[in-house]
């Protein structure tokens, strides 16, 4: 039995490496026109999933103007800001000692990469931000560290400016709309569905939840509890049950009760599992394939995540079109830079920001107010 | 994004392999590599700067091997350092001489204490304790009913009531005494480590049933806050030991490394699976290779034994190296890989891959591609390759849906990995021979000889094996594996 590992080892190595050298060489001549450069292949793949988004924003605007406008900030919750502060304070005090010098120094520079480092905003986005600096400072553009954070400070915010950030409601698709709620274990998936029911029914929309984690045990009951405090029909399965089967019945039963808008939960489950994956690619087909349309495909993350997040993103957007992405727990003391990595090579929007365990805490994601809280707090 | 430190390092050795010495400028260079390397695995800027200090030192001041070139007596002190700071003392676990044993399981909102603490419950079970639960988790909607349910399945007992958690505590603790429980852990509400009531309140539980193992429990997938956290719960609490979770992401779990330094408390345990038994003690020698990117072989072995039939991977393996392996061969073992997870995470652990092949996104669906060519050949046609013409490539490429170029390329790769692979297998043979091994090298002799230089320490990671031995595929053998670098 113990030659077999390496043999193995071995075996995997060599299958993998001829299994993609084909594709890699293809990726890399086919460039120019499509970034991802997969042949279409159709007898083998399924077919790739129909682009919601687009025709469903469109259609929105030519909608009920008045009561559909997609836009959740005002009438959901109360002042954020005081609990966002809570999350700020790394830049001001780093960015504090850069602004007290009058040159820009070799400390400078190591002063603004360790701080955005910190902030978990990643070594390849701060790089390419601090070039950046760097040309306008060889330019003569910018020539005194007050300026240098002013200007980093505009660079970021327009890193995070080109999203729209709405949430997708529809009334002018086959209905119910269909939210899914999508990420990896315990990033707040259930929580947050919580919180959005509260918002989307005081919004006067008629909410359903399907308990889709049928995996974790008591997810249902959690789901369940979330649907009591914010006053929502629930739909549960059995323990151990197909998620698909118990979210596609809860979206037909959400088109009978004329429910207009489902918020699908799921197992949490890591990125690199791909059976588990490709149960989620399943229940994102099932779930409209009679009633409904899923219109938000929302991949929550966990503002204390690192580097993994790209990773989380790539991966869940590849299985499921992911439409936004809600940061949760930002009320701590992590700032969640990923998402400029997510944003920027993605493009995928963060539209939702979870700051808090009560029905309330959740609020739509303002690039400026989140860039005002990282640079400076105090004021 | 899969970035390699070991082909970067390859790289930059590739300039300074042979000249016997490293002046400092190679060795800058190589420490950025390794800084770049830890912050991207979320080791937290503060702690990456000091580990790379200690790196420079030794590095720097190191008598030259003999044995090892410059490049990888590096890499040898790179994984020494983390090592270290990982390892150290390991905790064991004694038990309390008055019963029971108590462990307080403390964290952040979903790192992962329940799932934790019942597969704990479990561990300590199968160490022939009694363990009881206690669900002091009064905040999160149904987590006791999680803990219930996870006891359930262990078959260990769980108490709970509503009200304040720092009462259910205490009764948790008068709850196993009265049932002769022998160890009691109890599962805490998450909390951030800024919320000064709540810190105030677990600090309050611990005061109240004194527990002889503090467990904070870290996500795997944790970002710079880490240290942060450890910081804080540490200040609170006095923690005894981590248990990093999620350890089966594909995360490359920094954070482990920055709270271990940082606080100076071993990682006593790592969650490796969803399955209630996917727990075990942490092995800080795997951990240091899996930081830098560098691969993380013995799982891999692990999740390979767990998919492929030992006899026909054998079979397998020594058709290949005969050059009798079919694309027959290769379209079944890919389905076997496949079963091992995404390619990008195999790829990921698999050390020394190329690095064009680390860089490129590769998801599943690209595999296909290769597959879909394959699959639209005739029989004969996988059997052998030579007898695909014209007009065979044009029905091949209609039919995959890919282009005749694509098809002569996949086809000139099969052949020309047939004929390394004779090459290896060949290769084997004459090394055994000369260290007076068996004189000629069947595959499953060279396994062996592979697992010795592969399981042994991990000085040699970075360049897998002495020269001239067949090393992994895209190692430093040049020509003994087709490198497709250079079709492009």
């Amino acid at each position: 039995m113990d030659n077999a590992p390496l043999i193995l080892l071995l075996l995997v190595g060599i299958v993998l490496l001829f299994g993609v050298g084909v594709v890699i060489v293809n990726r890399r001549r086919t460039q120019q026109p499509t970034p991802v450069a997969t042949p279409p292949t159709p007898r083998i793949e399924a077919p790739p999933e129909p682009p919601v988004e687009e025709h469903a924003v469109e259609d929105v605007t030519v909608e009920e103007v008045t009561v559909e406008e997609v836009t959740v900030e005002p009438d959901v919750v109360a002042p954020p800001k005081k609990r966002f502060a809570k999350a700020a304070g790394i830049f001001t005090g780093a960015f504090a000692g850069v602004r007290a010098k009058d040159k820009i120094t070799a400390d400078t520079w190591n002063d603004l990469e360790e701080t955005l480092l910190r902030a978990d905003v990643g070594l390849g986005v701060t790089t390419s931000l601090l070039e950046n600096l760097k040309t306008k400072v060889d330019k003569k553009e910018v020539t005194e560290p007050r300026g240098l954070i002013e200007a980093l400070r505009a660079d970021m915010t327009a890193q995070l400016s080109a999203n729209a950030r709405e949430l997708t409601f529809d009334t002018g698709v086959k209905q119910p709309n269909i939210w899914l709620f999508v990420g990896v274990n315990g990033v707040g998936k259930t929580t947050t569905i919580g919180k959005v029911a509260f918002a989307q029914k005081s919004r006067g929309r008629d909410v359903l939840l399907a308990a889709g984690d049928t995996f974790r045990a008591a997810a249902g009951e959690q789901l369940e509890t979330w649907a009591g405090r914010a006053d929502v029909p629930v739909v549960r399965g059995s323990e151990g049950g197909d998620p698909s089967a118990v979210i596609f019945d809860a979206v037909q039963s959400a088109a009978a009760r004329g429910c207009n808008l489902v918020l699908a939960d799921t197992a949490g489950r890591l990125q690199n599992k791909t059976n588990l994956m490709e149960e989620l690619k399943k229940v994102r087909r099932v779930a409209e394939k009679e009633a409904g349309t899923v219109t938000e495909v929302l991949l929550v993350i966990d503002a204390t995540t690192g580097q993994n997040g790209l990773s989380q993103a790539t991966q869940f957007a590849e299985a499921t079109n992911v439409t936004g992405v809600v940061l949760t727990k930002l009320d701590g003391s992590a700032k969640g830079g990923i998402v400029f990595a997510i944003e920027t090579q993605l493009g995928i929007p963060v539209k939702l920001v979870g700051l808090g365990e009560t029905i309330e805490d959740l609020v739509p994601f303002d690039p400026e107010e989140y860039i005002r809280e990282l640079f400076d707090s105090e004021s | 994004m899969f970035d390699n430190l070991s082909s970067k390092f390859e790289s930059i050795l590739n300039k300074v392999r042979g000249r016997g010495r490293l002046t400092e400028a190679d060795v800058d260079e190589v420490l950025g590599e390794i800084r770049a390397a830890l912050l991207d695995a979320d080791v937290n800027v503060s702690v990456a700067r000091n580990v790379v200090a200690r790196i420079r030192e030794q590095a720097v001041g190191a008598e030259l091997s003999k044995a090892l070139d410059p490049g990888q007596q590096i890499v040898k002190i790179v994984n020494q350092e983390l090592t270290a700071i990982l390892g150290g003392e390991t905790l064991k676990i004694t038990y309390a001489g008055k019963p029971p044993t108590v462990v307080l399981m403390a964290g952040l909102q979903g790192s992962g204490k329940t799932t934790s603490a019942a597969k704990l419950a479990r561990w300590f079970k199968s160490q022939g304790r009694q363990p009881l639960l206690v669900g002091a988790d009064l905040q999160r909607p149904a987590a006791v009913e999680q803990l219930r349910t996870l006891g359930r399945q262990i078959d260990v007992p769980v108490f709970s009531e509503p009200g304040d958690p720092v009462n259910t505590a205490t009764r948790g603790l008068a709850e196993a005494r009265r049932i002769g429980r022998d160890v009691l852990i109890v599962d805490t509400a998450g909390r951030l480590s800024i919320d000064a009531e709540l810190m105030d309140e677990i600090r309050r539980i611990s005061d109240s049933v004194q527990p002889n193992y503090t467990f904070l429990v870290i996500d795997a997938m944790t970002g710079q806050d880490a240290v942060n956290t450890a910081e804080a719960f540490n200040a609170t609490l006095e923690i005894d030991g981590v248990i990093l979770s999620k350890l089966d992401g594909d995360a490359r779990g920094g954070a482990a490394l920055s709270v271990k330094e940082v606080i100076g408390k071993p990682i006593a345990f790592a969650a490796t699976g969803e399955k209630i038994d996917a727990f075990e003690q942490f092995h800080p020698d795997r951990m240091a290779g899996r930081i830098l990117g560098m691969g993380d072989m013995l799982t891999l072995i692990e999740q390979a034994e767990q998919v492929f039939e030992k006899e026909e991977a054998e079979a397998a393996a020594a058709k290949m190296f005969e050059g009798e392996f079919t694309l027959d061969d290769f379209l079944e073992q890919l389905q076997q890989v496949k079963k091992m997870g995404s390619i990008s995470s195999i790829m990921g652990m698999l050390p020394g891959m190329p690095k064009e092949m680390k860089n490129a996104e590769i998801g599943d669906d690209q595999v296909k591609v290769t597959e879909a060519i394959i699959r639209s050949m005739t029989p004969d046609e996988r059997r052998r390759p030579e007898i695909i013409n014209g007009s065979r490539r044009v029905r091949i490429a209609k039919g995959s849906g890919t282009t005749v170029p694509d098809v002569n390329r996949l086809v000139k790769q099969f052949g020309e990995m047939q004929k390394m692979m004779k090459q290896m297998g060949g290769l084997a043979g004459k090394k055994a021979g000369k260290k007076g091994k068996a004189p000629k090298m069947n595959p499953v002799k060279m396994a062996k000889a592979m697992k010795q230089m592969g399981a042994g320490d991990l000085s040699g990671l970075g360049n897998l094996g002495p020269p001239g031995q067949p090393g992994l595929p895209g190692q430093k053998n040049p020509g003994a594996f087709p490198d497709f670098r250079d079709f492009r």
